[in-house]
């Protein structure tokens, strides 16, 4: 068994340093430039480059711990030729197949909380809308530069957070006790079954109006800032948080995929690639998890994250 | 009555059948992802936008990408379900619509349990996601 984990954690990391040459190197900026000059790419290359990436995307994506769409928008924004506007809407929608496969087993194992979820989905998903309305009516340049800026706080907030598989709740606050949010669920690792209540759930529910923007206006999946919030603010216990999180993308992402669908944002030449290949790729990261160290991976995926952010701000500074 | 606040563990019986409903979405969905896209690349059905111009269109904004190829935004493509590209819009439009058939399917439980509250929080949630869904929330393009 430790062979075959040293055996999965150096390919995950070989794997990396390609995926990251491969993307910082000129090859792909002249393609790019081919591509942007309108010259005679067949037009299948991209989108087979596309479902290639997802693919590996979605196996990073359940080994590091995150979601498929905190990856697809940088990288793809990054290091393709799509207008951002197209990668955004594609984005949503990798984000939000991804929730809808995920949630009925996270749903039926009673770790995403349907009544945890709502009150929270209601304000994220109004908020999405607003934050994706506004994303489109911004200068492009600037939507980019805003995006390097979120991409390296993400890299910051995966760096520096910390996760706490049961936070300590005194008591619930006024406001969730009255919405009911509480929950039983069984804790395998300890084999019996975990009490769980919420507080600051009034500051939870305005950090969500925050995240709601950001995923509307920049077409990431919010996985990366709803597990923070609802397990070291509201203080759900980790697994409860990382489920329920992932449920509720499929609310959150839905309306915002909307609005970018109905701006004409979504091509199918490149959402079906994506979406295929996330999710393929999701299911041999599953298989695959286990013989992997998921530290190593984490930090292959936050040095990509970096430097798809810092490549983000200097297209949005036109360098 | 509302719903005792002490719960037991596992899910709701409205959990269960929202993550069933979802469950089954999600297939349909995918399955007619995988079908309209075999349909567009093989050109069973002739696309709008040859397949071959869209490298030069995907570069643009989309409001260049409107302007230039006389297309739509909204539900304009609904009246060319014929053509290959138009197609792969049904079945990304219904997977954007399965949280909303989930939703509705659990309001009357919500209210038979008597958990008034959440029933109101989910047409809510209802209404914001068709406000979405609808078209009718639009911008400029940059």
């Amino acid at each position: 068994m430790p062979m075959l984990r040293r055996s999965g954690s150096t390919i995950a990391a070989k794997a990396g340093m390609l995926f990251g040459l491969f993307c910082s190197s000129p090859v792909m900026a002249a393609a790019e430039e081919v591509a942007a000059s309108g010259s005679q790419t067949p037009w299948w290359v991209w989108p087979l480059v596309l479902l290639v990436l997802c693919f590996v995307l979605g196996i990073f994506a359940v080994l590091a711990g995150v979601g498929g769409g905190v990856l697809f928008v940088p990288i793809v924004s990054g290091f393709f030729p799509f207008h951002l506007d197209f990668v955004r809407g594609a984005g949503l929608f990798v984000a939000l197949t991804g929730a809808l496969a995920a949630g009925p087993g996270l749903l039926k194992k009673g770790l995403a909380d349907l009544r945890l979820a709502l009150p929270v989905a209601l304000i994220a998903s109004t908020c999405a809308i607003l934050g994706a309305l506004l994303g489109l009516a911004l200068p492009t340049y600037i939507i980019q530069i805003a995006l390097g800026a979120a991409i390296l706080m993400i890299v910051g907030i995966m760096l520096k957070a910390k996760k706490s598989a049961f936070p300590e709740v005194k008591a619930p606050d006024a406001l969730s006790q009255s919405l009911g949010i509480m929950g039983v669920y069984y804790e395998e690792s300890l084999g019996r079954e975990v009490d769980w209540k919420v507080h600051r759930t009034p500051l939870g529910l305005c950090l969500f109006v925050a995240i709601g923007i950001m995923a509307g206006m920049f077409g990431l999946g919010a996985g990366w800032a709803n597990v923070p919030v609802l397990n070291l603010v509201m203080g759900a216990p980790i697994k409860i948080s990382v489920a329920t999180s992932k449920f509720l993308l499929s609310i959150t992402d839905t309306s915002a995929a909307w609005i970018y669908l109905n701006q004409g944002c979504v091509l199918a030449m490149m959402v079906v690639p994506s979406v295929v290949g996330i999710m393929f790729g999701s299911l041999v990261g599953v298989k695959i998890l286990a013989k992997t160290k998921p530290a190593m991976v984490r930090w292959i995926v936050i040095i990509i994250l970096g430097i798809a952010g810092i490549r983000a701000l200097l297209k949005g500074f036109g360098i | 009555m509302t719903e005792p606040k002490v719960r037991k563990a596992g899910p709701t019986e409205e959990q269960l059948i929202y993550a069933d409903l979802l469950n089954k979405g999600m297939l349909v969905g995918l399955l007619g992802l995988l079908v309209t896209f075999v349909i567009y690349v093989f050109g069973i059905l002739a696309p709008v936008i040859p397949k071959k111009d869209m490298p030069v269109y995907w570069t643009h904004s989309v409001h260049d990408y409107l302007h230039h190829t006389g297309l739509q935004a909204g539900w304009n493509w609904i009246t060319q379900l014929g053509k290959g590209d138009m197609l792969n819009f049904a079945p990304i439009a219904f997977l954007g619509a399965v949280t909303i058939f989930c939703f509705l399917r659990i309001i009357p439980i919500l209210f038979r349990k008597k958990d008034t509250l959440y029933g109101f929080l989910a047409i809510i949630e209802v209404l914001v996601l068709t406000v979405a869904a609808s078209g009718i929330l639009g911008v400029g393009g940059h």
